[in-house]
Parts: C-alpha cells; sequence; structure tokens
C-alpha cells in the first residue's frame, strides 16, 4: 500500500513538471510570432541620447555575407551586448561603419535606417531564446 | 540525490519532446502569417520615417528553402544549393576552409547520439569562431550538457539565437543509439 502510493505521488509530481516544461518550452516557440528570429536590439546609448534604437536584422545580412565576416574578420564577439558600439567609432569605420560607408553599403548618414526600433525597448536578441550568460547586460 | 537530477534530466527532455511535437504541428498554418510586416512586429517602430525604406522579411525569405523553426529558412540548403551566394570577407584574399569532420556526442541519456558536422558549420563560420574559445579542439576536453546549452552555452550560443532552435533536438541528436556507422570522431 505505502509502496503504491510512493508511486502515485511520483507521477503526480513528475506529470506535472511535464505540463511545466512543455508549457514554458511551448511559449518559447510561440513567441518568435513576434519580431523576426535573430534581430538584435541594441539600446545602450542611443534611447538615452535622444534616438531611437537601433535594431541589427541577422536574416537580411547573412543573405548577404558569412558569420565570420562580421564575428571574426569585424571583429563582433558573439554574444548580444558584449560590444561596446559607440556612433563615432561607426563615423570612424569600425562596427557597422565597416559597411555602412557609402561603399559596401548605405551610409551612417541614414540615421533612420538603423534607428528604427520602438522606444523604450531593452537591448538584446529577439525572436529566439535569448541567451543567458555572463556577457548579458 | 544523484538518481534524482537522472530524473529531472529525463523528465525535463521529455517534456521538451513533448513541447516538440505539439509545436511540431503547427508551422503550417503558421508559416504564411509568420514573417510579420516590420510596422506590426512590435520592434520597429511605425512611425519611423524610413520604415517604408527597409525590407519586410517576407519578401526575401519565402522564396528560400523552407525550413519549420527559427525564422523558417533551411539556411544549410540554401547554401548548398547556392540559393545565396554570402560573401566570405570585406578582403579579397581571405580563403574559407571547409572541414568534412564529424565529431560524434554520446553522453546523451535515452537520446538519439549527437553528430556535429563540421562541414556544415565551416561553409558559414572560420574556425576561430568556436576554437579555441567555444570549443577546444582537443576531443574529450569540453564538458558540457544539455543545461548548459539550453542556458545559451556551447552549442547554445548560436543555436536558439540565430542559428536554427534547440526545439529542433532531432536535428542535433541525429544518430540512433544503435547506430553501427562511426564518424571520423567520437567524443
Ligand atoms: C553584418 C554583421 C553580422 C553577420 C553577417 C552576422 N552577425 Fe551575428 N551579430 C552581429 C551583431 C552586430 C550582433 C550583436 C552584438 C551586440 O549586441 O553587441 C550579433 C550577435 C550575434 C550573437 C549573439 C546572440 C546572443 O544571444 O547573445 C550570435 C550567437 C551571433 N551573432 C551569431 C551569428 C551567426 C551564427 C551568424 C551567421 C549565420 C551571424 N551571427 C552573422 C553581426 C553579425
Ligand atoms: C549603420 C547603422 C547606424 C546608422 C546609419 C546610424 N547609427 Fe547611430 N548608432 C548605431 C548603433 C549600432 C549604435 C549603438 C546603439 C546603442 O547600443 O545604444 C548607435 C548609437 C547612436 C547614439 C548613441 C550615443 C553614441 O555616441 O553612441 C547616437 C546619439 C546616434 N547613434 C546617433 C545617430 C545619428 C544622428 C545618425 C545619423 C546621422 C546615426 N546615429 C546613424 C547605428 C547606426
Ligand atoms: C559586413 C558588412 C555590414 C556590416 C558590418 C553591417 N551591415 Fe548593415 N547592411 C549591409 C549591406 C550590404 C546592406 C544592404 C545595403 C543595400 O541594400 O544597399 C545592409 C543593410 C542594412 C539595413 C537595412 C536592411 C533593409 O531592410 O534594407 C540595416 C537596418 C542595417 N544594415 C543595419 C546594420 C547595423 C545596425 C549594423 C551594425 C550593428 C550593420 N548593419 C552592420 C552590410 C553590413
Ligand atoms: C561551430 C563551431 C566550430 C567550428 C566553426 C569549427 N569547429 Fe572544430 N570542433 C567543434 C566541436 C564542437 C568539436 C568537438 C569538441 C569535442 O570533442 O568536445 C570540434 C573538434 C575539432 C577537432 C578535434 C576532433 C577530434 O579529434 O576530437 C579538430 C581537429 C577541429 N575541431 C578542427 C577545426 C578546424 C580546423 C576548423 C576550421 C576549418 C574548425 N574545427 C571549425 C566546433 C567547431
Ligand atoms: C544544437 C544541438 C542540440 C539540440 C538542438 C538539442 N541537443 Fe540535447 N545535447 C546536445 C549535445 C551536444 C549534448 C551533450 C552530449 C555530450 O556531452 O556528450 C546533448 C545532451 C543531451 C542530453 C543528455 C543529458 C544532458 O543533460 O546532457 C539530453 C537528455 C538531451 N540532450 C535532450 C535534448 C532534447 C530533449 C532536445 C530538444 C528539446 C535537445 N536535446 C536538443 C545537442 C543538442
Ligand atoms: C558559432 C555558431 C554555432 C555553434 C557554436 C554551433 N552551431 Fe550548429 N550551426 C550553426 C549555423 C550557422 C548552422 C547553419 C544552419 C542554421 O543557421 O540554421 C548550423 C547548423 C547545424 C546543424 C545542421 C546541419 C545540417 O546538415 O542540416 C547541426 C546538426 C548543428 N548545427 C549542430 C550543432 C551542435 C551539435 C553544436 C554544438 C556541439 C553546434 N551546432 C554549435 C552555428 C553554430
Amino acid at each position: 500500500m505505502k509502496r503504491r502510493r510512493n508511486c502515485l505521488s511520483f507521477l503526480i509530481r513528475h506529470v506535472a513538471q511535464l505540463f511545466v516544461f512543455s508549457g514554458a518550452l511551448l511559449l518559447l516557440t510561440l513567441a518568435p510570432a513576434q519580431a523576426e528570429y535573430g534581430d538584435v536590439v541594441l539600446n545602450k546609448r542611443a534611447e538615452k541620447a535622444g534616438m531611437r534604437p537601433v535594431i541589427f536584422p541577422h536574416w537580411f545580412h547573412r543573405i548577404r555575407f558569412k558569420c565570420n565576416v562580421c564575428h571574426s574578420e569585424i571583429g563582433f564577439k558573439m554574444r548580444a551586448g558584449a560590444n561596446d558600439i559607440r556612433m563615432a567609432g561607426i563615423l570612424n569605420g569600425k562596427f557597422c561603419g565597416a559597411c555602412h560607408n557609402n561603399q559596401i553599403a548605405w551610409g551612417a548618414e541614414n540615421c533612420h535606417l538603423c534607428h528604427s526600433g520602438l522606444p523604450g525597448l531593452k537591448s538584446g536578441i529577439r525572436g529566439g531564446n535569448a541567451t543567458d550568460g555572463p556577457g548579458k547586460w | 540525490m544523484k538518481r534524482c537530477v537522472a530524473k529531472q534530466i529525463f523528465v525535463l527532455s521529455m517534456g521538451l519532446i513533448i513541447a516538440q511535437t505539439t509545436c511540431g504541428v503547427e508551422p503550417a498554418s503558421q508559416a504564411s502569417s509568420f514573417w510579420l510586416p516590420l510596422a506590426q512586429d512590435e520592434l520597429h517602430d511605425p512611425t519611423d520615417p524610413a520604415l517604408n525604406l527597409l525590407q519586410n522579411p517576407a519578401k526575401a525569405l519565402s522564396i528560400l528553402p523552407r525550413d519549420g523553426a527559427g525564422d523558417q529558412v533551411n539556411w544549410v540548403e540554401a547554401i548548398e544549393d547556392n540559393n545565396i551566394r554570402p560573401s566570405v570577407t570585406l578582403h579579397s584574399n581571405t580563403q574559407v576552409e571547409i572541414l568534412d569532420l564529424d565529431v560524434l556526442f554520446r553522453n546523451t541519456d535515452e537520446m538519439n547520439m549527437v553528430n556535429f558536422p563540421h562541414k556544415q558549420h565551416t561553409e558559414w563560420l572560420v574556425c576561430s569562431n568556436c576554437h579555441e574559445g567555444i570549443f577546444k579542439s582537443k576531443g574529450g576536453t569540453n564538458k558540457f550538457g544539455m543545461f548548459d546549452i539550453l542556458n545559451g552555452e556551447s552549442c547554445g550560443r548560436c543555436h536558439g539565437a540565430v542559428a536554427f532552435p534547440l526545439t529542433e533536438c532531432n536535428r542535433c541528436h541525429s544518430v540512433p543509439r544503435t547506430s553501427t556507422a562511426a564518424p571520423a570522431t567520437v567524443n
């Protein structure tokens, strides 16, 4: 009799956990229906300085460049928030400015193409399950 | 204690599997509405004066090989079939090194074992994107499990962020426990 009860409580506990986990995962997979998978919001300073947050679309850029162009040649660290991107650097050909220089792509004077985000957005990667590591803000 | 942890992991994985199979039914109905116009994606500001100059994802992505997860594009096929030809460098003298080396991960409990294919990764990435930072190239020196991955470490750095998401268990856990076809390297 005691044994059976143990067994039952084991079952109940685990069935409950199962639901919690599947629920969490469902949310995770359904969330991407908003923002495009892999979009990065960059808003460390932009909004404080009176500009809209920056939206960087991975899908758009990976059609044109392999990952290593940005994450090795240009040197963006693969961790949302780990790069201290400044507008002055961009204008000097660093970060986005390595391409957005009116040669490889349109130049930095097109403020609103990059600064296109809704006010109040938090920095980080969107549309997927964002990483949760030490590089997070 | 140890058994308890093992049980937890097992339950977690069952939960994940169920979640995956329930979600697996959805992409078909979701696909058409999947790529929201920028003005509705809750990220872009509809009042941004340049929004109409930006490309909507559906325009570019709907013509690429279809997938059922992430951004609904099978990027491995897209690059293999030359649907897209992303540049490998901004400088003309950099070379890509495509490495055809499979690594088998066997510590996967009851799940299928994991095959890591260098080939499909080096189509997109160079060695230094992973070695020796995210992964040591010396087999057996990397200690990580599914929890680390779900936490955004090791494989989860890219999978779940930019590459296909972690709900696609079977794409990584692809080698049946009974399989005898041994890849080049075993972990
Ligand atoms: C045009 C440049 C560019 C290309 C190409 C590019 N990325 Fe990124 N990536 C970025 C930028 C910018 C960030 C954000 C960095 C930050 O927030 O500091 C980023 C962030 C990331 C992150 C961090 C996400 C997180 O959760 O913390 C990962 C992982 C990543 N990229 C993977 C990739 C992969 C894989 C590819 C190729 C399929 C790729 N990137 C192609 C520019 C690029
Ligand atoms: C190629 C994309 C791009 C363009 C074009 C661009 N910016 Fe930025 N800008 C960024 C990024 C990325 C950041 C860093 C965002 C952050 O983390 O806050 C930034 C940050 C800023 C900041 C915050 C303070 C600082 O010094 O970093 C200001 C102000 C700013 N931009 C103004 C402008 C103005 C004005 C223009 C047009 C003349 C412009 N930007 C065009 C990408 C761009
Ligand atoms: C490796 C080169 C490269 C880098 C680095 C790069 N871009 Fe781009 N980007 C491009 C190219 C090429 C285009 C397409 C230009 C065109 O259509 O003429 C583009 C287009 C864009 C667009 C417009 C997309 C659309 O819908 O038309 C945005 C927004 C953008 N980039 C933001 C950024 C931001 C923000 C950064 C830095 C975090 C960045 N880019 C870094 C090459 C780059
Ligand atoms: C996407 C990440 C990634 C990239 C890019 C990558 N590797 Fe690896 N590599 C791995 C992983 C994961 C392992 C397995 C590590 C382990 O066994 O724990 C590995 C293992 C290795 C091993 C050891 C295999 C063994 O005998 O155990 C060698 C050698 C190696 N990589 C070379 C390379 C070279 C050369 C390149 C560039 C052409 C490269 N790798 C690019 C992730 C990567
Ligand atoms: C990006 C590839 C990838 C995906 C996707 C993935 N796994 Fe894993 N999984 C791994 C690797 C790698 C290991 C570690 C193997 C090792 O250390 O030898 C692992 C280990 C495991 C283990 C062994 C126990 C542990 O904690 O390490 C379980 C159980 C597991 N995965 C379940 C799942 C389930 C369930 C899913 C789908 C929701 C999933 N995995 C999706 C790569 C993946
Ligand atoms: C540095 C980024 C990165 C890391 C780390 C990484 N991957 Fe990937 N992986 C990619 C990209 C990019 C693709 C191309 C497909 C995509 O973008 O969805 C890919 C594709 C794959 C594929 C699909 C191959 C095919 O033929 O369809 C498998 C399987 C895979 N990865 C397993 C793993 C496993 C297992 C690990 C950890 C040991 C891992 N990946 C770590 C970036 C990464």
